[in-house]
């Protein structure tokens, strides 16, 4: 009983054909497992990461001078602890006009400390500098903090925040600075 | 001893591993590679499955929650008899682990280990390097402290910075908007099952292949490797003077392995476990995050670059550096062995050491980053205020309190930011030192908005005073003729 070439054609054919059953199937698993790994980046097109936030009431944030303010991230899960309040600078120009810088330093994103004595933002991490208009002022940052659009409601300040800001979102992070006006 | 001998048989009938254990044991490996050199790659396999071990300890108590592995860690640091010790155990077993991995890689570089028929091997080694290293920064964040937040914020400030993918990869790498519980359970499936399994599945192809290739030779200047020659001229070595790998080479990697195993335990024992630093609570901002020694270079690289350099530096430096060490056996994958007759690949070792060791140091001292609290904790050292006018004190108080000594040192205090300004007297003249605190430059903010014209004036004449005594301050040279021509 030597097996004709025929029949190892016929077994062969059989073996490709189940293995090309097994590739379709291993495509059709293949699209949602992409899709739940792409969730994090997918789901911010739906309703999208930022909102409107308040940072609390006005007379938190006196004229001339700048405050740390603290708000939850609005999208949290139950076991976020600690991690989802976040820290940002608010500003009072001139008792009308408000600045509020996240707390990530430009460069790599550590979190920038207020000098109101010399009028400087400091970052612990590699030196960088900012005045207390948000700008440049020394060290490897590329450009000033970043700026969060905010609001006057009533007595209350609200910032559009949701997202961790950092320097290759810096585009989008303006656009949303020109809508504020 | 019968009924082993019998017992020893029917598991051997069933598995039939004993004849290949025994080839192994027996083949012969080249007699001078029976030899201290040749226990790192040993010694790292050693470490990887003692991490293994200790990590599933851990692994008991542990809870990968943004909200409770902070907790987790202290329980286990504080509560559970011995946890600091196997939490010790793992993080010295992990610097450890590095340390042999590196050393591994730069002895099998200078030996020519990379070259023809060991291509493929080296390139998995390569890999491997990667893996352990990814492994020390996975694992970093797993010990969930402010330091592991912060850095993770390093991270997606680099990864954000990949034109057009950016955003996207930042989104990926911390599983939302933002460093959260996401982050950590992503890390913590990176750190306990995909980097381990590709560790493992890369480690047993790396290891086989170094058994059925034969370990590389002990290299001799002028034994030129062809690929034409080279494996029967192996062959011709280990039949010639051939030595059996258990026990001539193997004894020597046995106890390298325990050595290595209790200097990991002295460490955990002596310097204890790893933190955790403070809380991964974003809001306290009284925090100078660092990353683990091995990173340090990076760190310090990070705040030397040129800013406009840095981007670019940052995404094709490491690309450029992973595809030469994996293109490394293709372009001289034959010829001399020996690190006698190769200067460049000693040179390049040398640089290499030097630039990291130098980097770490660094790294360990910050030098560019200003000591936050200098202007508030820090003294002036006293004989700078001796015999000096009330103006003069006026200035020394406007430096401490516009934070100037958190970037300048005076008397070896204070930040290295700046230049130290024990003698700047000498260096600028007055009106230079208005131009310098007003406009800044250099470097340094402009405090022109920040400081009164009495504020600048007292602060420069405190400064006019910082000059050695026998050596004159810096004079405008036009100023003595100015000031006769008025006379």
């Amino acid at each position: 009983m030597t097996p004709s070439s025929n029949d190892v054609t016929r077994r062969g054919f059989f073996a490709k054909i189940a293995l090309l059953f097994n590739g379709f199937v291993g495509l059709a698993l293949a699209v949602p497992v992409f899709r739940y790994l792409g969730s994090p980046v997918t789901r911010e097109r739906k309703p999208g990461y930022d909102s409107w936030l308040p940072l609390g009431s006005l007379d938190k944030f006196p004229a001339g001078e700048t405050r740390l303010a603290t708000y939850r991230n609005p999208m949290v899960n139950a076991w976020d602890g600690e991690t989802a309040d976040i820290a940002c600078w608010v500003r009072n120009v001139d008792g009308k006009k408000f600045q509020v810088f996240a707390i990530n330093c430009a460069h790599l994103g550590c979190p920038v400390r207020w000098f109101a004595q010399s009028n400087l933002f400091m970052c612990p991490c590699h030196g960088g500098a900012y005045y207390q208009d948000g700008s440049r002022a020394s060290g490897p940052p590329e450009r000033g903090l970043f700026e969060y659009p905010y609001k006057v409601e009533g007595d209350k300040l609200l910032i559009h925040a949701g997202e961790m800001p950092t320097p290759g979102r810096s585009a989008s992070n303006s656009k949303g600075c020109s809508s504020c006006g | 001893m019968r009924l082993i001998g019998r017992v020893g048989e029917w598991f051997d009938q069933r598995l039939q591993l004993g004849r290949p254990i025994r080839d192994v044991m027996q083949h012969p490996v080249p007699r001078e590679t029976a030899s201290w050199w040749y226990v790192f790659g040993s010694a790292a396999l050693t470490i990887f499955i003692f991490q293994i071990v200790t990590g599933i300890l851990l692994a008991l108590v542990y809870v990968p929650s943004a909200g409770e592995a902070w907790n987790s860690l202290q329980t286990l640091n504080h509560q559970i008899t011995l946890g600091w010790f196997i939490r010790a155990l793992h993080g010295w077993g992990s610097n450890f682990m590095l340390a042999i991995v590196i050393i591994h890689f730069v002895q099998v570089f200078l030996f020519g280990a990379y070259k023809f028929p060991r291509e493929l091997t080296w390139i998995l080694g390569v890999f491997l390097l990667l893996f352990t290293l990814g492994m020390a920064f996975t694992g970093q964040v797993l010990r969930f402290d402010q330091d592991a937040y912060w850095g993770l914020g390093i991270g997606a400030s680099i990864s954000s910075r990949v034109p057009v993918l950016g955003p996207l990869l930042v989104k990926l790498l911390l599983g939302g908007p933002i460093i959260a519980g996401a982050t950590l359970s992503r890390f913590f499936a990176l750190h306990v099952f995909v980097i381990p399994g590709l560790l493992i599945g890369f480690v047993g192809l790396h290891v086989l292949m170094v058994l059925k290739l034969g370990v590389n030779e002990w290299p001799m200047p002028g034994r030129i490797v062809r690929r034409a020659t080279y494996v029967r001229e192996y062959h011709e070595l280990t039949a010639k003077e051939g030595v059996p790998f258990v026990p001539y080479a193997i004894w020597k990697d046995i106890a390298f392995s325990g050595f290595i195993l209790l200097a990991i335990a002295a460490c955990a024992v002596l310097l204890g476990p790893f933190g955790p630093g403070g809380q991964p609570d974003p809001t306290i901002i009284q925090t100078a995050p660092k990353p683990d020694s091995f990173f340090l270079w990076i760190y310090a690289l990070l705040s030397f670059l040129p800013p406009a350099a840095e981007t670019p530096i940052l995404l094709i430096g490491p690309l450029i550096g992973i595809v030469v060490l994996l293109a490394l056996p293709f372009f001289a994958g034959e010829g001399e062995k020996s690190w006698k007759r190769r200067p460049i690949a000693v040179l390049v070792i040398l640089v290499g050491a030097v630039s990291l060791g130098t980097l770490t140091h660094l790294g360990q001292h910050t030098p560019w980053s200003p000591v936050m609290d200098a202007w508030s904790g820090q003294t002036i050292p006293v004989e700078y205020l001796k015999n000096r006018t009330p103006l003069e004190h006026q200035g020394a108080l406007v430096f401490q309190s516009k934070q100037c000594h958190n970037c300048h040192s005076l008397g070896g205090e204070g930040g290295k930011r700046g230049p130290d300004l024990d003698q700047v007297a000498v260096r600028l003249t007055p009106d230079q030192l208005v131009r310098q605190v007003i406009q800044g430059g250099g470097n340094m903010p402009a405090y022109g908005k920040n400081l009164s014209p009495s504020e600048t004036a007292a602060l420069v004449k405190f400064l006019e005073t910082l000059h050695p005594a026998g050596q004159a301050p810096a004079q405008d040279a036009s100023r003595a003729i100015a000031e006769t021509d008025q006379h």
